[in-house]
């Protein structure tokens, strides 16, 4: 960070802990920007005239008489048409050998929209897959998250559905991202040709976990900059966020906050929920839409990170191994787009939405299936019948293999059905079943 | 003088300051920092530190900073406007204000002080008042919009004068009162009351008597919420809790609908304000929007004024309530509140209780509910004020201190269930869990035998006994077998499947089905009970699952026509020819 005239400088901290320092100081501003030791630090308390620091590097090696210096203003990023096609580090430093960007310095974790300013998200986003077009289609200015073991290829269905998207931006922010990940989006960035619309913030596990508390806010102030200014179509990427919740318990448990469930900060869910609440579909055109990453363990989506991230964004999509036919797919149980009703029937076909709850239901039927066959009882034929559509439905329509258009994914549900099942036992209106039916 | 004060401390919006006089308990003060003035409200008061919770983001706050205290609490504003308005949780227009993004410290007025109002007078020159008294009316949209003795006027006040028929805006004199001391008060279209404290301007809140129609059958009749009564849904996330208000605030039978967003998403407000000024409200014929107030504190939006939109909400109904009409809050969700409530005590480091909540949190949840009722006024007439509230429930664990404690205030309880949410049978309203206290209510079984007919009460148990019993067949047969089980537990189990899939399975995204008006509820009720009475004949358990099937089947596609149309009566003709084929008796 360049050094400005009016700092002021000091070289006596009271008290070290390894995510904060505090120290003596009057006249520093709450949020506000510190360089301590030569690394960057952000002003989280202020008591009395003592004011505390959070050191994103680490305090590793600080000593008492450390310079601290005060940059009076908080994080801000550079914003201009220069930022596409750049790698970024969490300051907003360049990670590719590039010159610094120039452009307008923004604040970055500022104001929000005003809801009355938004519009109605309603411009579909097709992506291919059919567990994902077809079950939980999503929508321009949605916030999602793919909840994903760590042993999932989130990041390569990401990448997948961040490439056939159609926008004009791709934003990745990284969070502890491992080097192989990173050179991986990289490639694939490259390989698509892609690179000049994309911007990405990386920290990757090689640097310190506080950092990466910056990157969300840099990436949605580049976001926000491509959207509200030049009124383009943003996507932003970000992964991992469950490492990101990670970091902020690091920094509340060295403020000794009082931990609420699973370790986490008691604002955890305001936290996510300012970074999610950037997705926003602009009157001018221009939207951000936000697609996340969220690890489990071991599936579990009680888990603090996973739950409140499930309360904020807009729906979920849930990856897994299906043992049937050996494919990942996107569980129709467990994933949702809370805004498919907004362009199922309107920007799709109009069977969408019954046959998508078709599909679903005759598939929670097979599960039904499936475990009286574990507990050792004889099928019926409906039985027989539903596991049977249960692993052509999986492979053909919820593997994330799939790449095929929307129109194709209803008629082929339309064929899977015909093969298994009378018009009656799929449930679906009269008026669509004589339209579509394939007898 | 005001007291002033001085920014000594700041953990991110609790800000702690340095007084030099008197303060009060949620009295507001404005801290002055970079040009603009942030409103925040005293929360604790320790010698002469007074902790105070901003409703703005605190950044670039400093030490030093000058604070002057307001001498009030957060108030309202009430008078005509208020309907159709989109607010923030302090009551900002959103509307008028400037730019795409919200400004800190910019505050705009609720209400337009410039539009003329069509004024008739009530009241006459010597008539006897006291708080929410009727002077007059103007029409705001179609509803009669009463101006009244203002609530914090005290004692019996004179008639003095009241204005003539005639177009005026809000903060005309429309009439004076003398007070005891022969003082005399002018009284405009507007007037503030501090949002924690609870109107009590009435003669009486009697026990509930009447039940408010809400079109979803689950609720209407399994399990049905009282005019003036209070209700919970609780249930984890993706389990349709924010569909499920939304029908109840399309189709609910009120006058009046305030929705507060507490700290939820942006989006779910811009579908109301998107959609409802386009769709009818099914009971008058008039767009939505005009009977709907929006507060709207996203949870993007400052954490302190979370709290505050859900008490400005409840008094914007009160007001309404006072004007003799029903109305509905609706706030989603009080989860956002407590957890807005559990960041303060936590930043002040108070000792926390479970969860790290405060030790208080049932007992404001039960005030926050306590201020819902049917009330009768001064002038015999009666207003109601029905809440609903939604609850998140950590891990969808129902066994935390919000879920606790809202069931300890609130009298209906809709358990939404994530296993009916993943078969996607919605609305996912476990039948069997949840409850309404209102059915225990003699008056509230009168009304219903009387509004239904006679026995309906009766039938209502019915349904839920055949519901439970199949749940009951169902396991039986999970572990037993299909085979190994009488026949007559699988009919048992699809009788109860008919009752899930016809009549409590409802698809809110369907134009005919997502609203099922009493009459409807009670005929298809009666044709279900029709069927589930009748005794049948299989061969195996095969033919009864198909032939079921085929049941529901015709009777879901008559949920979907038009009542009593002519698809709906050729429906109807298919289940008669199937329920003649087979004849046990």
């Amino acid at each position: 960070m360049a050094t400005k005239a009016f700092q002021k400088t000091f070289t006596r901290l009271e008290a070290i802990t390894k995510a904060t320092v505090s120290l003596e100081a009057e006249a520093v501003s709450n949020d506000e920007l510190a360089t301590v030791e030569g690394r960057l630090a952000q002003v989280v308390k202020t008591k009395g005239d003592t004011v505390t620091l959070q050191v994103f590097a680490g305090t590793e090696g600080i000593p008492t008489d450390a310079e601290v210096c005060f940059h009076g203003a908080p994080p801000t990023l550079k914003v201009s048409e220069q930022l596409s096609g750049r790698f970024f580090n969490a300051y907003g430093q360049p990670i590719d050998g590039g010159p610094e960007v120039e452009g307008e310095e923004r604040e970055a974790g500022g104001p929000s929209v005003n809801p009355f300013k938004r519009k109605q998200p309603s411009e579909l986003i097709p992506t291919g897959i059919a567990g994902i077009d077809l079950n939980n289609t999503l929508v321009s200015g949605q916030k999602i998250p793919f909840f994903a073991d760590p042993d999932q290829p989130y990041n390569q269905v990401m990448a997948d559905v961040a490439l056939r998207a159609d926008v004009d931006k791709i934003i990745l922010g990284g969070m502890g991202l491992s080097n192989d990940d990173y050179l991986f989006f990289r490639h694939e960035f490259e390989a698509a040709g892609a690179l000049d619309r994309i911007v990405s913030f990386v920290n990757t596990t090689e640097e310190p976990p506080v950092e990466r508390l910056l990157i969300p806010d840099m990436a949605l102030t580049a976001a926000e900059y491509f959207a509200v200014d030049k009124n383009e179509k943003v996507l932003v990427l970000l992964t991992d966020m469950t490492l990101y919740a990670d970091a902020l318990s690091i920094v509340s448990n060295r403020m000794d906050q009082i931990p609420s469930k699973d370790s986490m900060p008691g604002s955890l869910y305001s936290d996510l929920a300012r970074i999610y609440e950037k997705a926003v579909q602009l009157p001018d055109g221009g939207s951000i839409t936000i697609i996340a990453v969220t690890t489990l363990n071991d599936g579990d989506i009680t888990h603090a990170i996973p739950d409140n991230t499930g309360y904020i964004t807009e729906g979920q999509l849930f990856l897994r191994a299906d043992s049937d036919t050996g494919k990942v797919i996107v569980d129709p149980f467990r994933s949702l787009s809370r805004l498919k009703q907004l362009v199922q029937g309107k920007k799709t076909r109009k069977d969408h939405s019954q046959v998508m709850n078709a599909g679903v239901r005759l598939y929670a039927d097979a599960q039904n299936a499936k475990t009286k066959l574990e507990n050792g009882f004889d099928l019926s034929d409906y039985d027989n019948r539903c596991l049977e559509y249960a692993k052509e439905y999986a492979v053909r329509l919820l593997s994330i293999d799939v790449n095929i258009s929307i129109e194709e994914m209803l008629d082929t549900a339309w064929e899977i059905f015909a093969k298994y099942f009378s018009p009656a036992e799929t449930g679906i209106k009269q008026a669509l079943i004589d339209k579509y039916w394939k007898a | 003088m005001n007291t002033t004060g001085k920014v000594t401390g700041i953990v991110s919006n609790l800000v702690t300051v340095q007084v030099d006089g008197p303060v009060a308990e949620n009295e507001l003060c404005h801290i002055r920092t970079a040009g603009t003035e942030l409103l925040a409200e005293v929360i604790k008061v320790k010698g002469d530190k007074a902790s105070v919770q901003v409703f703005e983001s605190t950044r670039g706050l400093r030490g030093g900073d000058e604070v002057v205290f307001l001498g009030r609490m957060l108030e309202a504003t009430l008078g005509p406007g208020l309907l159709s308005s989109i607010y923030d949780g302090l009551e900002n227009n959103l509307a008028t204000m400037t730019g795409v993004f919200l400004k800190r410290g910019e505050y705009t007025d609720p209400l337009d002080h410039d539009r003329l109002w069509d004024f008739t007078p009530l009241a006459s020159e010597g008539d006897k008042v006291s708080a929410a008294d009727w002077l007059g009316e103007v029409k705001e949209g179609w509803l009669p919009h009463k101006i009244m003795v203002p609530f914090s006027f005290k004692g019996e006040f004179t008639v003095v004068s009241v204005a003539p028929a005639g177009r005026y805006n809000i903060d005309s004199t429309v009439a004076v009162l003398r007070n005891g001391d022969g003082e005399e008060l002018n009284v405009t279209m507007v007037q503030k009351w501090p949002v924690k404290v609870a109107v009590k301007s009435y003669r009486e809140k009697p026990r509930p008597s009447r039940i408010m129609e809400t079109g979803v059958r689950v609720i209407d009749t399994f399990n049905p919420i009282a005019e003036g009564g209070t209700g919970f849904i609780p249930g984890p996330f993706g389990c349709g809790k924010t569909v499920l208000q939304h029908a109840i605030a399309k189709q609910g039978e009120a006058d009046v609908i305030v929705m507060a967003a507490c700290g939820e998403r942006a989006n779910e407000v811009v579908e109301i304000f998107t959609e409802f000024p386009e769709l009818e409200d099914p009971h008058t014929g008039r767009k939505l929007m005009e009977r709907t107030t929006i507060i709207c504190n996203t949870s993007n939006m400052p954490v302190a004024a979370r709290e505050a939109s859900v008490y400005t909400a409840m008094t914007i109904c009160e007001y309404y309530r006072a004007m003799g009409l029903r109305c509905l809050l609706l706030a989603d969700s009080t989860s956002r509140w407590a957890q807005a409530l559990r960041e303060m005590s936590n930043r002040m480091e108070e000792l926390p209780g479970a969860d790290a909540f405060p030790v208080d949190l049932s007992a404001i949840i039960s005030n926050f509910y306590s201020r819902a009722g049917m009330v009768v006024l001064g002038n015999g007439k009666t207003g109601a004020v029905t809440v609903i509230g939604t609850v998140s429930p950590a891990g969808g664990n129902l066994k935390e201190p919000v879920t606790e404690g809202t069931k300890k205030a609130a009298r209906c309880f809709y358990a939404l269930e994530q296993n009916r949410a993943d078969q996607k049978r919605y609305p996912a309203v476990n039948p069997i869990d949840s409850y309404s206290k209102y059915l225990e209510y003699p008056e509230i079984r009168d009304y219903l035998n009387t509004m239904m007919e006679d026995n309906w009460v009766d039938k209502v148990s019915k349904a839920k006994v055949l519901v439970r019993r199949g749940k009951e067949m169902a396991e039986q047969i999970n572990i037993l077998g299909d085979d190994g089980v009488p026949m007559g537990y699988h009919e048992a189990f699809w009788k109860s499947e008919i009752i899930d899939f016809a009549f409590l399975q409802q698809d809110a995204f369907d134009k005919t089905d997502a609203l099922c008006p009493f009459k409807r509820q009670k005929y298809m009720l009666d044709l279900i009970l029709g069927i589930c009475d009748r005794q049948y004949e299989f061969e195996d358990f095969e033919a009864c699952r198909t032939y079921f099937k085929e049941i529901i089947n015709c009777l879901r596609q008559m949920n979907y026509c038009e009542f009593e149309s002519e698809a709906f009566e050729q429906h109807k003709d298919k289940l008669n020819k199937l329920l003649s084929s087979n004849n046990g008796n």
